[in-house]
C-alpha cells in the first residue's frame, strides 16, 4: 500500500485521532449497546425525520431490523445524517457501523472506496422529472436545459453519459445538499431534476404543486441500491446481508409481523429453521447471534412487503410500485439465498 | 530577591541549582516542548497510516490522472466531463481565483467609500454609513451569501419572463445573459493598441512627475490617460476593419441559447463577499485615516490646500501605512470565505474537490489539496502585500 507522509499527516484530521474502523464491528455495537447507522439527511420514504423527531423510512426500518436481530430490540439505533458527498468518509471513517443511504452499488465503491457491498434491498433507476408547463415527452427532447442533480453521486456521472452519448447540450446546476437541490428546481432555476426515481417521486411530494410536474418514461441507468459496510469484517458484513435475505425470505415464506408467533408452530422444516425453533440449529450462532434472530427481525419490524408498503408503497403518498422490487416467484429481482 | 545577585556560584553545581538558573531552565523547556510536539506528530502519523491499512482505501495522487465523468457548469477553461479530475480540480481553484480577485476589487472599492464616508461632515452619508458597516460587519457571511442567492436574486422573473436589457442583455433567475464578442481577423490589433496606450500613458505619468518636481508646473495627466486608453483601441478597431462581432442571446426551448452568462451562483457570492468585506475595510480605512495626526490637515489647510487636496495628498498617504497590515487580513479573509460558495453550488474550489472526493473516496489527498492551495493563495497573497506596504511605507531620511 503507497501512501505519502503528507497524505498521512493530513489524514489525522480526517480520520481523527481516536480508534477508527475497528475489525470486530458486531462486538464493538453489543459493547456500546447501539447500532449507528449512516443514513440520509432527510428523502421521505427512506429515512426522515417525522414531526416528533424519530426517524422513519425504508433505510431506517433496515438499521432497525440490524438491531432487532442483534439486541432484539429495534430501538436501539442511533443514525448518523450524511449529505451524498459525506456518507462515505463517515463510514470509512467508522463514524457509522453500517450505510443504509439509498446508496448505489458499484465496482469503484465496493472496490477503491474500501467497501462491502452484497445485497440490494432496493432496485432503482435513473428518472427525470419536469413541469407540465415545459411540454416534454421524453428525455431525449431536454437538448439545452438546465438540469439540477446532487454533487458527488453517481447521477452526476449518469447524466453527464446519458447527455454525452446521446449528444445533448445541457447546463449542469450542481449542489451538495438535496433540500438545495430541491429549492432550486422549484424556484426554476433548471427546467429538469434528475436523481433516482424512488428519490423522484418522494421529492414530487414535497413539492407545493405535485401535479404540475411529470416524471419521464426514460430510466437511464441501473441503480442498485444497498447497504455498504467496511471491507476487512466478514462476521458483520454478513449480519448486514443475512438480515436483507431473512426480510426477503420471512415474504416468500409468507411470514408476517403479524403471524410470526403462530408460524413457530409450523410444520414445515424450513420455516421452523427460519425462525430458529428447530432443535440443534446453529442458523444464529453461526452468525454471532440468537438463533431466533431472524424471528425477532420479523417480529419487530415485518417482512421485506411489509417493510416496503408501509414506507414506500401504494399506501404511502410515495405510491411507487414493487416493479423490480417483487419477490423472483412474482416477476421480480428479490431473492434470498437458502437459510439452512 | 536580590539575594542571589551577590552570592558566589558554588564551585560544584548541585541538581538545585539548575532548577533555579534561566539559560537552562528555558532550554530545558524548550526541548521538552519539542518533544512533546514530536510525539504528538508521530502519533498522528501513526495513527492515520494504521487507519489508511484498516479502510483498506486505495492512497496516492494518480487518482488525479483519471476520467472525472461529471459537469461542471462555469468554467474559466474548456472542461468536459472527459477531462481529469486534476482539471476538474483546476476549474475549481481557477474559479476560486477569479471571485477572489473581483471580489477584492470590488471590496476595497466600497470600503474604501464606507470607510471615508463614515468620517463625513454630512450627517446624512456618515450615518448611512455606519448603518451599512454595522448591518454587514455583524451578519455572518453565510447568510450574507443566502441573502444575495435567494433573498435578491431568486426575486428575479424565470426564464422564460426575462427582463429584456438594452444591448441585446437578459436577466433572469439563471443569471445575466449578455452578447458574447467574436473576434474576427485582425483583432489583435485592439489589445495590442490597449497595451501600447497603458505603457504611453505609464510614460507620460513618469514624465509629468518628473517635470512637476523640478519645475512646480502640473500637467493634467488624467484627460490624457483616458483619451489614449480608449482613443487608441478604437481607432484599432476601426484600422483593422471593425474584425469584432456579437452573439446575441435568444430564447430557446427551455434556456437562452448563445451569448454568455453569468451565472446567479457567481453574483451571489461575488457581491457577498465584496459586501461582507467592504464593512471590515471600511473600518481599516477610518481607521487609518483617524491614526493620522490632526496636525498634518491643519497644516494642509494652513497652506491654503483645499479639502479633497488634503485628503489625496497629505491624509491618505499616511494613512496607507496603518491601512495595509490589516487590509492584507481581510483580503486573505475574502479568499478563505470564497468557500462558503460549495452553499449555493458555485464550482470552486472546494465544490469541485469534494466532488472529486466522493466519486475517489481519496479524502486525504483532496483535503491536503485543499490545504495546500489556500496556503499558496493567502501566501502569495500576504507577499504581494508586504511588498506594496514596503513600496507605501514612509521614506524615512
Amino acid at each position: 500500500m503507497k501512501k505519502t507522509l503528507l497524505s498521512a499527516t493530513i489524514g489525522a484530521a480526517v480520520l481523527g485521532l481516536g480508534s477508527a474502523a475497528s475489525a470486530a464491528t458486531l462486538d464493538d455495537v453489543k459493547a456500546k449497546d447501539f447500532v449507528q447507522c449512516v443514513v440520509n439527511t432527510g428523502l421521505a420514504g427512506f429515512a426522515a425525520p417525522d414531526a416528533s423527531g424519530s426517524w422513519t423510512g425504508f433505510d431506517v426500518d433496515y438499521c432497525r431490523a440490524v438491531a432487532a436481530a442483534i439486541f432484539n430490540d429495534p430501538s436501539k439505533v442511533k443514525f448518523t445524517p450524511t449529505t451524498a458527498q459525506t456518507r462515505f468518509t463517515a463510514l470509512q471513517s467508522g463514524e457509522g457501523d453500517v450505510l443504509f443511504r439509498n446508496t448505489t452499488w458499484t465496482i469503484s465503491r465496493d472496490t477503491a472506496l474500501g467497501f462491502n457491498f452484497r445485497t440490494v434491498n432496493y432496485y432503482d433507476g435513473q428518472g427525470f422529472m419536469v413541469p407540465n408547463a415545459l411540454n416534454v415527452k421524453s428525455a431525449l427532447e431536454l437538448s439545452g436545459a438546465a438540469v439540477c442533480v446532487q454533487s458527488g453521486t453517481t447521477t452526476e456521472l449518469n447524466l453527464a453519459d446519458y447527455f454525452k452519448a446521446n449528444n445533448l447540450d445541457y447546463q449542469p446546476v450542481v449542489f451538495e445538499k438535496l433540500e438545495e437541490v430541491n429549492a432550486a428546481y422549484q424556484a426554476g432555476r433548471c427546467d429538469v431534476y434528475t436523481t433516482d426515481q424512488s428519490g423522484l417521486y418522494s421529492l414530487r411530494l414535497s413539492l407545493s404543486n405535485p401535479d404540475d410536474h411529470t416524471i419521464l418514461p426514460e430510466i437511464i441507468s441501473k441503480e442498485p441500491l444497498g447497504p455498504a459496510t467496511r471491507q476487512g469484517d466478514d462476521q458483520w458484513f454478513d449480519i448486514v446481508s443475512w438480515t436483507h435475505f431473512a426480510l426477503v425470505q420471512a415474504e416468500e415464506f409468507g411470514i408476517t409481523q403479524a403471524n410470526v408467533d403462530e408460524m413457530k408452530n409450523s410444520e414445515n422444516p424450513d420455516i421452523r429453521r427460519f425462525l430458529g425453533v428447530e432443535a440443534d440449529t446453529k442458523i444464529g450462532t453461526d452468525l454471532g447471534l440468537t438463533n431466533d434472530w431472524a424471528y425477532n427481525i420479523i417480529k419487530h419490524v415485518g417482512n421485506y412487503g411489509e417493510v416496503f408498503e408501509r414506507n414506500i408503497g401504494k399506501s404511502t403518498p410515495l405510491e411507487i410500485e414493487r416493479g423490480l422490487n417483487a419477490l423472483w416467484t412474482k416477476g421480480g429481482l428479490q431473492y434470498a439465498p437458502p437459510i439452512r | 530577591m536580590t539575594d542571589h545577585a551577590v552570592t558566589a556560584p558554588p564551585s560544584g553545581r548541585s541538581l538545585a541549582s539548575y532548577m533555579y538558573d534561566p539559560k537552562f531552565r528555558g532550554l530545558f523547556f524548550q526541548a521538552l516542548t519539542l518533544a512533546i510536539i514530536i510525539i504528538f506528530g508521530w502519533m498522528i502519523f501513526d495513527n492515520t497510516t494504521e487507519n489508511l491499512s484498516r479502510s483498506n482505501t486505495a492512497s496516492g495522487y494518480d487518482f488525479l490522472n483519471g476520467r472525472a465523468g461529471f459537469d461542471i457548469g462555469q468554467s474559466l477553461i474548456p472542461y468536459s466531463s472527459d477531462s481529469t479530475y486534476g482539471r476538474a480540480i483546476m476549474v475549481g481553484f481557477l474559479n476560486t481565483l477569479l471571485v477572489a480577485i473581483v471580489g477584492i476589487f470590488t471590496a476595497t472599492v466600497i470600503g474604501f467609500i464606507i470607510g471615508l464616508g463614515r468620517l463625513s461632515r454630512n450627517w446624512l452619508i456618515a450615518k448611512l454609513c455606519t448603518v451599512y458597516v454595522e448591518v454587514f460587519r455583524n451578519v455572518p457571511v453565510l447568510l450574507v451569501i443566502f441573502f444575495w442567492y435567494k433573498g435578491v436574486l431568486g426575486a428575479l422573473p424565470q426564464v422564460r419572463d426575462s427582463l429584456a436589457l438594452p444591448f441585446g442583455m437578459f436577466l433572469n433567475n439563471r443569471g445575466l445573459a449578455f452578447p458574447k464578442p467574436i473576434w474576427g481577423e485582425g483583432a489583435w490589433l485592439i489589445p495590442a493598441a490597449l497595451l501600447i496606450a497603458i505603457i504611453a500613458s505609464i510614460a507620460v505619468a513618469r514624465w509629468a512627475a518628473a517635470r512637476q518636481a523640478a519645475t512646480g508646473q502640473q500637467f493634467g495627466t488624467a484627460r490624457l490617460v483616458i483619451a489614449l486608453v480608449i482613443g487608441l483601441p478604437l481607432v484599432a478597431y476601426f484600422l483593422g476593419g471593425m474584425p469584432l462581432t456579437f452573439d446575441f442571446p435568444e430564447a430557446g426551448r427551455f434556456n437562452l441559447t448563445g451569448g454568455a452568462t453569468v451565472a446567479p451562483e457567481f453574483v451571489a457570492l461575488y457581491l457577498a463577499l465584496s459586501f461582507y468585506t467592504a464593512s471590515f475595510i471600511a473600518e481599516t480605512i477610518r481607521a487609518g485615516i483617524a491614526g493620522v495626526a490632526k496636525g498634518q490637515t491643519e497644516a494642509a489647510s494652513a497652506l491654503g490646500l483645499q479639502p479633497s487636496m488634503t485628503t489625496r495628498l497629505v491624509v491618505i498617504p499616511q494613512a496607507m501605512r496603518i491601512i495595509i497590515p490589516p487590509l492584507t487580513s481581510q483580503y486573505l479573509n475574502l479568499t478563505k470565505n470564497s468557500s462558503l460558495g460549495v452553499a449555493v453550488g458555485f464550482p470552486e474550489l472546494v465544490s469541485t474537490g469534494g466532488t472529486t472526493m466522493n466519486q475517489t473516496g481519496q479524502a486525504i489527498e483532496v483535503v491536503s489539496i485543499w490545504l495546500v492551495v489556500y496556503l499558496s493563495i493567502s501566501i502569495a497573497t500576504s507577499m504581494f502585500m508586504n511588498w506594496f506596504n514596503a513600496r507605501m511605507a514612509l521614506v524615512e531620511r
